[in-house]
């Protein structure tokens, strides 16, 4: 009888996996294949086996496809992968750390606080020596830390109980007040001010693989970090006491998660500007669909998220072609009314 | 020593809130935390579980000192039952039973073991919450999640359990099945446990050692029986409780005495004694304080019915409390609110005084018949044969008697009666000696607990006097009428 359900559970965590897989390797296929310019999904194989792999196939591809996939749809896919991956990740770590299904990266202020480190740099023309192109991201990633813990430290303040509502309050005061202060920046720049005013949007497009590079140490250490917490994440969405008897380190666990979180963020807002809403509707589709348990909803959130951000800069920059929509404003369309609804089912939940 | 608290101190934000404690708690007791809200009960179990730090004092955990552990060490020895655990999302209870064995696994890549899914197994089995293993938490009505958190505690395997007011809020039926199982694990696996009650009576009903602490001190630390006394409740919890003990299991209870006393008008007068073929029955207004030595409704309690039921000679039935029950639901009485007795003498029978006094009045109900009189002094020459009663003497006083008065009417009663039966020269059939009873007589002393205080019913106290006056009275007329009958009878 025990061996039956855990290979049942076993068999729904594989179909759980596989599931997420396939979602995301078509979303990549639709990502590259669709566009003013159509890539037969063969031809990327192709292209791929060809350029990456290495592979001894005969080369009957149209260069100009080759050159399309290769330098502009590619990075741009993975890109986009890589930032939902990222934000869905730290949304989920957020939501279990803070007990809270509304909180996100967005939600949380933490994009606006890292969209200011990255404002100050654009504006400030600063870079770091050594540090090079790694300027932007670190600096996204300092000020998206220290914008969560002087939010969790005012949350506190207002409601020693941390309620859902006080955080998210919290959360939106903090955003508008730094985004009032990244219009001010805006407003005293000149030469920088379509550079900024582009990023802040928030957008995949014409990035290149520079920024696939910038990302991704920041997103195997981030996401690298919270999948080792994932059990003490668990223990958390307990409540931080309960945790602590079942013998979690809380203030070291969460710490690290805190500050994985901020490096997910960071380093997305960094490369793709402010996106909202994948780390709120990401992992609750998820949790929804398998379960809340962390040591799979980080991994499922991650892949389900890459493939849904790819989408929606698919969406983007075919919707309304050839003009390009910016892509936060796709997921806004989709995050915020899926927020409304979770906001009223808490509601009605706490009622009955 | 699973525990021991040495002169601790400390609280909250710079307030301090317990002051000089110091109690230890020894291997498979069942320890109880006492107070009133405010007295520092959670503060200590926080300090115990190392969540608040001691400003001052030494907690000890098995004799090292309690921040030589780290977190999964604690967890390893000490497991806390929270009083309302959060659930935030719909884990399975297996899920969240599993979290319990967190402390026992260790690396990076912590696997999940047989010995693991083994505990988790136990623990839920222990616990009763097997069956819906599978289920999310949110599905659970309190009380099941209640155990689904005391399975989790328990796949910690610890040593030391804590509970904050483990019953708080959960149903009767599931607070004496947490703390029998709680009890059991004490007795049969050792396991300590240190819960905080807020309900005094589970305490003393459970616990075999109880801290009883008033503004961050300890008021005593003793054994129940003890720490349960009247006049300290009274004084800590500042209000007005009476002592008494649990009618089952020796375990001291305390009963809470509400401010408005209900003034019970009524007055027992024979005016509403009601006679018919079958039963003679005195039905109250109001509850009654009764002692009697009732078929049904015997011993101490409140009753509101009496009823003295004729039964025939032959009447012989293995269980007559269940006839005697079934007899009175038959008859529209409520068995839990009704005193019964049975006799072999005719209803018509029945002798009554009214005797009222300056501060009190009393009534005496009598039914009376010798047919098996007994010396008790020479009562051992009889076999035990259980027959319907045969004097039957109820007495109901308007007035507010002491225990001592309800015990002290007993006997004066029962000298009164002997002394009819001297005088009527009624013999043992046995013996030839001159009887003081029969085998099967019955008693009931009630009171209205209103009006005057009556402290004693002895012999020459004022009630003594009117209980020994109407007894023998009523008694005396009861034997002549039931003779007179007799002879009747007997003449056709």
């Amino acid at each position: 009888m025990q061996k039956r359900f855990t290979q049942k559970y076993l068999n729904n965590r594989g179909v759980a996996y596989l599931c997420a897989f396939v979602f995301l390797c078509v979303a990549m296929m639709m990502g590259i294949s669709i566009g003013t310019v159509s890539v037969l999904p063969l031809d990327i194989f192709n292209i791929i086996g060809a350029e990456i792999l290495r592979l001894p196939i005969s080369n009957d591809v149209n260069p100009m496809h080759s050159n399309i996939v290769m330098n502009i749809r590619l990075p741009r896919v993975v890109l986009a992968g890589f930032v939902g991956a990222s934000l869905a990740i730290a949304g989920a770590a957020f939501q279990g750390l803070l007990r809270n299904p509304l909180a996100d990266p967005y939600t949380l202020g933490v994009s606006s606080g890292a969209s200011v480190g990255a404002v100050l740099t654009i504006f400030l023309g600063l870079s770091i020596p050594f540090v090079g192109t790694f300027t932007l991201p670190l600096f996204s990633i300092t000020t998206a830390f220290l914008t969560i813990i002087v939010v969790l430290f005012f949350a506190r303040q207002i409601d020693r109980g941390m309620r859902v509502e006080t955080i998210i309050l919290t959360g939106i005061i903090f955003s508008s007040f730094l985004g009032a202060f990244i219009s001010l920046m805006i407003a005293l720049t000149g030469d920088e001010l379509r550079q900024i005013i582009g990023w802040l949007l928030g957008s995949v497009s014409m990035r290149g693989w520079d920024y696939v590079q910038i990302i991704l140490p920041f997103f195997i250490i981030g996401s690298a970090m919270l999948i080792a917490n994932s059990k003490e994440l668990n223990a958390m969405s307990f409540g931080e006491e309960r945790a602590r008897h079942i013998g979690v380190n809380v203030q070291k666990r969460k710490m690290m998660v805190l500050i994985a979180g901020s490096i997910l963020t960071g380093a997305a807002v960094a490369v793709s500007g402010t996106i909202g809403f994948v780390g709120l509707v990401i992992p609750h589709l998820t949790r929804l669909l398998w379960g809340p348990d962390h040591r799979h909803l980080l991994p499922l959130s991650m892949m389900t998220g890459a493939g849904f951000l790819i989408l929606a800069d698919l969406f983007a920059r075919t919707i309304i072609s050839p003009t390009e929509l910016p892509i936060g404003v796709i997921t806004a369309l989709i995050g915020a009314p899926v927020f409304a609804i979770i906001l009223i089912k808490r509601r009605a939940e706490g009622r009955g | 020593m699973m525990y021991s608290l040495r002169q601790i101190n400390g609280g909250y934000g710079g307030k301090q809130v317990i002051h000089d404690v110091s109690f230890e708690v020894e291997k498979g007791q069942l320890f109880g935390i006492l107070g009133p809200n405010g007295s520092g009960k959670s503060t200590v179990l926080k300090m115990l579980s190392g969540l608040i730090p001691v400003t001052s004092g030494e907690v000890y955990l098995k004799d090292q000192p309690v921040q030589n552990y780290n977190t999964k060490e604690i967890a390893k020895i000490v497991a806390v039952l929270p009083q309302h655990a959060e659930h935030s999302f719909s884990y399975t209870v297996k899920e969240i039973v599993s979290l319990g064995r967190y402390a026992h696994q260790s690396g990076w890549f912590q696997t999940w073991s047989e010995d693991d899914e083994e505990v988790v197994q136990q623990s839920m089995k222990q616990t009763g919450v097997q069956h819906f293993a599978h289920k999310n938490i949110t599905e659970l009505s309190g009380g099941e999640r209640q155990r689904v958190f005391l399975a989790q505690s328990l796949a910690q395997e610890p040593e030391i359990l804590l509970l904050d007011e483990p019953t708080n809020h959960l149903d009767l039926s599931y607070q004496k099945e947490l703390l029998d199982m709680l009890k059991e694990w004490t007795e049969k696996k050792g396991l300590t446990v240190l819960s905080i009650f807020h309900d005094l009576n589970l305490a003393g009903l459970y616990c075999d050692q109880i801290v009883l602490l008033n503004d961050g001190k300890i008021v005593s630390n003793d054994k129940p029986n003890e720490v349960l006394q009247e006049a300290r409740i009274i004084e800590v919890y500042e209000t007005e409780v009476k002592k008494h003990g649990h009618p089952k299991v020796p375990a001291p209870q305390v009963v809470l005495i509400p401010e408005e006393k209900w003034q019970n008008e009524e007055i027992i007068t024979p005016a509403i004694l009601m006679v018919n073929e079958e039963y003679i029955t005195l039905q109250s207004a109001q509850p009654l304080r009764v002692m009697s030595s009732g078929v049904v409704g015997s011993g101490i309690g409140w009753y509101q019915t009496f009823v003295n039921r004729h039964v025939d000679k032959s009447y012989n039935c293995d269980d007559f409390y269940e006839e005697m029950v079934d007899f009175l639901i038959e008859k529209g009485f409520e068995p839990s609110e009704t005193v019964g007795m049975m006799t072999a003498v005719y209803t018509d029978d029945v002798i009554y005084g009214f005797y009222e006094m300056d501060l009190f009045s009393v009534l005496i109900v009598v039914t009376a018949g010798v047919g098996n009189a007994v010396d008790a002094s020479m009562a051992s020459k009889h076999k035990e044969v259980v027959t319907p009663g045969t004097i039957n003497s109820w007495i109901f006083v308007n007035g507010h008697l002491s225990e001592e008065a309800f015990i002290q009417a007993m006997m004066t009663a029962t000298e009164a009666k002997a002394k009819v039966l001297m005088d009527l020269e009624v013999r043992d059939k046995e013996t030839g000696t001159v009887a003081t009873g029969t085998s099967t007589d019955s008693i009931l002393v009630a009171a209205t607990q209103s009006g005057e205080k009556i402290d004693f019913a002895g012999t020459v106290t004022p009630l003594g006097k009117i209980i020994g006056k109407g007894i023998y009275e009523c008694t005396q007329k009861a034997i002549h009428k039931s003779r007179k009958r007799k002879k009747e009878t007997d003449d056709d």
